[in-house]
């Protein structure tokens, strides 16, 4: 199958359009150059957010004051939430590999709006520039926590303003791009693509476009009152005038929840992709994970009191809420059973994308499965706000979404750039993440079980010894990401090699050069069959 | 399910009904913003039904009804200029995109005169006298202003929309082989009368 397609066209990257250098890219509304421009952005959104936290688990390496001040401590965990939230995983992999392979895998040539897909990387990049300035200028960086709630961040004098204005121009590039997709998705599919000869990947983008487009305008509304409460002294959320913080939790969650879910589908998506091309076989129940998709996005949408069971809801709002919330565990174990399922008597083939993705389920169930203690009332209100928190969210965002989004750049990296990485180097690199990674966060499940409350920079001297081993666990996984992402530069500089189908994929990517031409096809593509047959070409 | 689809590159080829969907998707983000504040104030009466009840009857029903009257022809002259444009009459649809913009414009100004009136009595969000008020009220103003003036801005977007359409009507750029900018123009214009429908009866007529 490899080496049959003629290099002939010049790639996207080598493709001289009417601007050149910088402006060929910042100006270009080829959706393989946005996706880049958002992969770059996106990675040094993360390696700031990633120095935030190791400052932050330096302070808490022993009990009282250690390199900063409270204050400081406060704003820190803000931007460090804001920065890795808004700025690094909801856009995430949607943004990134979605706008490179959403077109490329339903045979399309661009999304269906390709200036509106410019127009929303420079909202995104508006909006984390506002963001910017409100740390920088003002009264300070915010130091409310990335929840704002209400009515602190209407009493504090830091500069909430400006910086929740930011995430409202973020969210609107969010809904932008969703919407995209869908018009994307339901207009530009190959003759003979139906919608159940999709990839598994593009039916997580479809229910992931759907949540950015139905939950980001009521966080975005929100937002807004925030700033005009602040502002103009409304009182929306102000209970000196009779308006009701418990409702902006509410309306936060509303969005922020079904985010959750923003986060993880693509991830789950490119996850699917990449376990079927590695265990060379078809997909094992391709519809259940189409729907369960759907079924998670739909779900997702009704579960958010669960962030607030602490809070002041009816006893009957609890229950029903802690249900439904154990309603999205069933969509979630189907992907799960599905690719173990996938796996069985796969042929399978240990590359590192493969690893990944290894790496991604195992912490994804642990994310998972602790998941399960918070969603019961009777267990959360023990360990609410407490380190377990934490712990949990961070397996689910950054040990699930965080290294499916590495899983994914594995995966790609050839196509994208038509270069291979070093897969010793790498595989060592991951094993280090991995091993950086649970000693940074499981300790913090323990403490949280003890009784360490987060958001706060000192604590007990009891809670000293886990500190210590989560602390050195961040210069691990400090250590490990500096060694996967020096080779995913390292390599971007040796000279191209002809390799158009690495991995033996069988979707539409594989069948075109690497990197892609401009146009992707020279000819759309005809359908006739699943996505993962094994067909002879 | 298996239908197969037609346009794959939106560089070159023009596809209407993908700008229409995206249009569509469009209004329905614009229903949910206003939905949260929907939520918001159902809330709120329920928990001051008495003070929500009382200061609505600060509001003028008349302006309120005069400008209901002129957004709901501004939406019957919109779509007039769209079918104006599908029997290929430039001048029409230019005339009736001038009315609407006109109907828009009178709008405001009843608006202003409205606003202005209630500032002139202290009534704004954060003032003196409204502080003095019950909580009821302070809520009652404050989303009154808050949801009205969310609505002005919409109709502002919705002007400066409209305006471009019409200059784009006038050089020809938008032609009736070619109008979907006009239609999702049309479109968002219908929803900015839509959400007023709803505004009115709830800060106006509810008793
Ligand atoms: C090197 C990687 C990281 C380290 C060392 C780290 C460390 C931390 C620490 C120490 C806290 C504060 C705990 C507290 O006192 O409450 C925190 C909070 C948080 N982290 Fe991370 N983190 C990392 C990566 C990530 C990633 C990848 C994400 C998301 C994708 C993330 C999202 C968050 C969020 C949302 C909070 C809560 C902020 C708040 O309380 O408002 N972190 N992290």
């Amino acid at each position: 199958m490899t080496g049959n397609i003629i290099h002939h066209q010049p790639s996207y990257l080598e493709y001289q359009g009417r601007y050149k250098g910088l402006l060929g890219w910042i100006l270009s509304t080829d959706h393989k150059r946005i996706a880049l421009l958002y992969l770059y952005s996106q990675l040094a959104f993360f390696f700031a957010g990633m120095i935030m936290g190791v400052f932050m688990r330096l302070e808490l390496i022993a009990p009282g004051r250690q390199i900063m001040d409270p204050a400081t401590y406060n704003a820190l965990f803000t931007m460090h939430g804001l920065t890795m939230i808004f700025l690094f995983i909801i856009p995430g992999l949607a943004a990134s590999f979605g706008n490179f392979f959403l077109p490329i895998l339903i045979g399309a040539k661009d999304v269906a709006f390709p200036k509106l897909n410019l127009f929303s990387w420079y909202l995104f990049v508006g909006g984390a520039l506002i963001v910017l300035i409100g740390m920088f200028t003002g009264d300070g960086p915010p130091d409310t926590g990335w929840t704002f709630y209400a009515p602190y961040s209407l009493r504090t004098n830091t500069n909430v303003v400006v910086t929740v204005f930011g995430a409202f121009v973020l969210g609107f590039s969010s809904v932008l791009t969703g919407l995209n997709f869908i018009v994307t998705i339901h207009r530009m599919r190959a003759p003979g693509m139906g919608f159940f000869r999709m990839p598994l990947f593009i039916w997580a983008m479809y229910g992931t476009a759907w949540i950015q487009l139905l939950a980001t305008p009521v966080v975005g509304i929100t937002f807004i009152m925030v700033i005009a409460d602040r502002l103009l002294g409304i009182g929306f959320f102000d209970p000196a005038k009779g308006g009701d913080p418990i409702l902006y939790q509410h309306l936060f969650w509303i969005y922020s929840h079904p985010a959750v879910y923003i986060m993880i589908l693509p991830a789950m998506g490119a996850i699917t992709e990449i376990i079927t091309t590695f265990s060379n076989r078809v997909v094992f129940g391709y519809k259940a994970i189409a729907m369960s998709s759907l079924a998670i996005a739909f779900v997702g949408y009704l579960v958010w009191g669960h962030h607030m069971f602490t809070s002041g809801m009816s006893e009957t709002a609890r229950w029903v809420f802690s249900l439904l919330t154990f309603l999205v565990a069933i969509p979630s174990a189907i992907k799960v059973f599905n690719w173990s399922a996938t796996l069985y008597k796969g042929s399978i083939n240990l590359q590192p994308p493969f690893w990944w993705a290894m790496a991604f389920i195992f912490v994804f169930m642990i994310g998972g499965l602790t998941g399960l203690v918070l969603g019961s009332v009777a267990t959360d209100v023990h360990v609410h706000d407490t380190m377990f928190v934490v712990a949990h969210f961070h397996y689910i965002v950054f040990g699930g979404a965080g290294l499916a989004f590495f899983a994914a750049l594995h995966y790609w990296y050839p196509k994208m750039f038509g270069k291979m990485y070093n897969k010793r180097v790498s595989n060592i690199g991951l094993l280090v993440v991995f091993i950086g990674f649970n000693t940074l966060y499981f300790p913090m499940f323990i403490l949280g079980i003890m009784g360490m409350p987060r958001r706060y920079y000192d604590y007990l001297p009891e809670f000293t010894f886990l500190n210590q081993i989560s602390t050195v666990g961040s210069w691990i996984l400090v250590t490990g990401m500096i060694i996967v992402v020096t080779n995913l530069l390292r390599a971007k500089k040796m000279a191209p090699e002809f390799i158009d189908n690495p991995w033996g994929g069988r979707t539409l990517e594989w069948k075109i050069q690497s990197p892609p031409p401009l146009e992707n096809f020279e000819e759309i593509p005809v359908i006739d069959h699943g996505p993962y047959d094994l067909v002879k070409d | 399910m298996e239908q197969n689809t037609t346009t794959h590159t939106a560089h070159e080829n023009y596809d209407p009904i993908s700008s229409k969907l995206g249009m569509w998707l469009f209004i329905f983000t614009e229903l949910l913003l206003f939905g949260a504040l929907f939520i918001v104030y159902s809330v709120y009466r329920y928990r001051n039904p008495v003070a929500f009840h009382l200061a609505h009857h600060e509001l003028s029903i008349t302006i309120g009804f005069i400008n209901t009257v002129i957004l709901l022809i501004s939406s019957a002259t919109v779509a007039m200029s769209i079918t104006a444009m599908q029997k290929g009459d430039k001048k029409a649809t230019l005339i009736f995109l001038a009315i609407t913009l006109l109907l828009a414009t009178i709008f405001l100004i009843n608006k202003y005169f409205e606003w202005g009136a209630k500032i002139h009595h202290g009534i704004y969000p954060g003032s003196e006298f409204l502080l003095s008020l019950s909580h009821g009220d302070i809520l009652f103003f404050g989303l009154y202003f808050f949801m009205t003036g969310l609505h002005a801005i919409h109709i502002i977007v919705g002007m400066v929309l409209l305006t471009i359409v019409f200059f784009r009507v006038r050089n020809g750029r938008i032609n009736p082989d070619r109008y979907s900018f006009l239609e999702n123009g049309g479109l968002y214009w219908h929803l900015v009368d839509l959400i007023w429908i709803f505004l009115f009866p709830l800060f106006y007529l509810i008793h």
